[in-house]
């Protein structure tokens, strides 16, 4: 599914990531932790084409493309979707309108016909009841006036929606109450399948409680620097990251 | 129109307009806009060849207007519709009308501004409306007009007064096809208690010259909402003069102007709080992109007598280009201690992480860009009442934003 080989990337001329691998199979379920500023969601933003991130060196393959000659929207339509850790506010710009063009975008990319709003609606209906999200979500401005947990509610629900091959999720537990955390596993849980692959980004174990990974790595300092199965987590989550750092300290 | 009063009134005024002459840059309400290119042009008046080739389908709003009055280069072509309560008629034909004397050039001075002068002098024809005191019109009245022709001028004037108590919506379009100039004027009286929504939409043909002049006066406890849509013409003035000149009046101005190519559009206005207890809140927003040029240039004068006066003024604007200008100059004059007065002015870019996150679920660069463009246009256009009229904005905004073009339409005649 998906592919990185030595992967240098940075910002404004300031390398984060310096040299990462990862290759995550069809229809499994990696987690990455790290400290804080480790370069987790700068992996994220290199994966989906955030515009300024720059990539130095190395190739990502997605599905067998090359994923980084890609622009954002034809990731996205390839079957790539970014849960953001900051999802943005755009008033005026219709939710709903918003996701069916989306999701029609991404149809016709499959060679699927489009959903007449009718239709959408079903669909939309459907998977908002699996996020608990109001109704009235619809209607408003894309992410507009919700709330830290309403927006990565609705992240999941675009997901559910969009209904990717590769869902990255960029810390979507963070600032949820117990609920809502078991919401968004369940919704995460519901797209997982052998065909769908989920890379969740997190500092906490208690997401993968619910969600549980099939591998755990840990990024530290802009590489992968351990890799393990969900017992890992476990053990970040008693002892913290700084055993890992000698680790790699001491192997250097 | 050749009463008595009018060809002294066209006389005066054309004497007028011979003192003034053409408005220079030199003058401070215009100094970002040189008129220089239609003083150049010998106009002549329609004489009824040239006539706009009744394209009037694309914009008509018969069937879903009340009533519907088409012009063409400024002379009538037809009428539709009828409404209890409502008058209306060409304006041409209106002279022996009452209220015509009562109210007619009483608002738009043609002694201080020369088009104003100009269109007294030369006006043919346009709209004459009378709504009855009381009268509640369900629904809205459409004045269409089109121009057509090279070198051909049109002075369209229209004159709207709405009794005590009484509630409608004019609708005025301007639409066209060539390189002609439309210099319009309309008068609205909003007598006491009444409530009117106005809505201005300029779809001039790209090679047009356009000067609007709207001269509104306001009686006590009046409603006004003015809307002014710009979206054509190549070089473009729209001025909006309000007196609130009653007790507890109350106005709202909304605009938006929509520049590509290297569309000039000036837009001028005036509140001017005569009297205490009223309220203006005026919004413009400016979506300008290529070389294009826009301007907000407004002024709230607040008089001494107009104590507990609410006024807030804002220009926001979106530029899509480096090469677009824009100079905003909201201005407050306040004579009276009394009052709560805001103005404030910003220009930004499209938001780029919004252009990632549309991006980032499928979305194209330029359909996520006509999204963002048109969300910023929202704010006025969704508060409109008309859906019909919305839906005509939406429209032409959309077939534009992509490739952020302005309406061309093919020069066939
Ligand atoms: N626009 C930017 N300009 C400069 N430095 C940046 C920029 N964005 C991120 N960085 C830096 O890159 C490093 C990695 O940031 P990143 O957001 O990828 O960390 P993270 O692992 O996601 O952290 P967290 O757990 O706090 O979300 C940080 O040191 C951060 O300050
Ligand atoms: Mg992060």
């Amino acid at each position: 599914m998906l592919d990185v080989k030595n992967l240098h990337a940075g910002i404004d001329g300031k390398e984060i990531l310096h040299g990462l691998d990862l290759h995550v199979g069809t229809g499994e379920v990696h987690a990455i932790m790290g400290p804080n500023g480790s370069g987790k969601s700068t992996l994220a933003n290199v994966l989906a084409g955030r515009p300024r991130f720059e990539v130095t060196a190395g190739t990502v393959t997605f599905e067998g493309k090359d994923l980084l000659s890609m622009a954002p929207e034809d990731r996205a339509r390839e079957g790539l979707f970014l849960a953001m850790q900051y999802p943005v506010e755009i008033p005026g710009v219709n939710n709903i309108y918003f996701l069916k063009a989306a999701l029609n975008a991404i149809r016709k990319n499959r060679g699927e016909e489009e959903l007449d709003a009718m239709e959408f609606l079903q669909l939309a209906r459907e998977k908002m009841k699996l996020v608990d999200l109001d109704e009235s979500f619809m209607n408003r401005g894309v992410n507009e006036g919700f709330s830290g947990g309403e927006k990565k509610r609705n992240e999941i629900f675009q997901m559910a929606v969009l209904d990717p091959k590769l869902a990255v999720l960029d810390e979507t537990d963070s600032g949820l109450d117990i609920d809502a955390l078991k919401i968004v596993a369940n919704g995460v849980n519901t797209l997982r399948s052998e065909k769908h692959s989920v890379l969740v980004i997190t500092h906490y174990q208690r997401l993968l409680k619910y969600l549980v990974p099939d591998y755990v790595h840990v990024l530290a300092d802009g590489r992968i620097v351990k890799s393990g199965g969900k017992e890992l987590a476990e053990e970040l989550e008693r002892r913290g990251y700084e055993w890992i750092e000698q680790e790699v300290a001491a192997a250097r | 129109m050749t009463t008595a009063v009018q060809s002294d009134l066209r006389e005066q005024a054309a004497q007028r307009f011979a003192q003034l002459g053409w408005p220079t840059p030199e003058l401070e309400e215009w100094k970002f806009t040189n008129l220089a290119p239609i003083e150049r042009i010998e106009w002549r008046a329609d004489d009824g060849a040239a006539r706009a080739s009744q394209k009037t389908g694309v914009v008509s709003l018969r069937g879903q207007a009340l009533a519907e009055l088409v012009f063409s280069n400024g002379r009538f072509v037809d009428a539709a519709g009828a409404a209890p309560g409502l008058e209306i008629l060409p304006i041409s034909q209106a002279a022996s009308h009452p209220m015509f004397d009562r109210h007619y050039a009483r608002y738009a001075d043609y002694q201080r501004h020369a088009l104003t002068a100009l269109n007294t002098a030369n006006a043919q024809d346009g709209a004459f409306i009378v709504v009855r005191d009381g009268a509640t019109l369900d629904g809205f009245i459409h004045l269409l007009f089109i121009g057509a022709g090279d070198a051909i001028w049109s002075h369209p004037r229209n004159l709207i007064v709405v009794g005590r108590g009484a509630q409608v919506a004019v609708v005025e379009t301007f639409y066209g096809d060539g390189n002609y100039f439309t210099n319009a004027v309309t008068e609205i009286v909003a007598g006491e208690s009444s409530v009117v929504d106005h809505y201005r939409i300029e779809r001039e043909s790209i090679d047009a010259f356009h000067v609007g002049t709207v001269q509104i006066h306001q009686e006590r406890a009046s409603h006004v909402t003015s809307r002014h849509i710009a979206l054509g013409g190549g070089l473009v003035r729209n001025e909006v003069n309000v007196a609130l000149a009653g007790e507890g009046a109350n106005l709202t101005l909304d605009g938006l102007f929509v520049l590509a190519d290297s569309q000039h559009i000036d837009n001028h206005t005036v509140i001017d709080h005569v009297k205490p207890h009223c309220d203006s809140l005026e919004l413009y927003k400016g979506i300008l992109d290529d070389k294009s040029r826009g301007i907000f240039d407004g002024l709230i004068i607040v008089r001494p007598d107009a104590q507990k006066t609410n006024s807030r003024q804002v220009n926001r604007n979106l530029l899509l280009s480096e090469t677009a200008i824009i100079d905003s100059k909201p201005t407050l004059e306040i004579q009276n201690d009394d009052v709560k007065c805001s103005h404030g002015s910003t220009i930004g870019q499209l938001d780029e992480e919004a252009m990632f996150y549309l991006r980032a679920r499928g979305i194209s660069e330029s359909e996520a860009r006509s999204l963002l463009i048109y969300a910023f246009a929202s704010e006025i256009v969704d508060r409109m009442k008309i859906d019909a009229v919305k839906e005509n904005i939406r429209a032409a905004m959309f077939r534009r934003i992509p490739k952020g073009l302005p309406e061309r339409r093919s020069a066939t005649r």
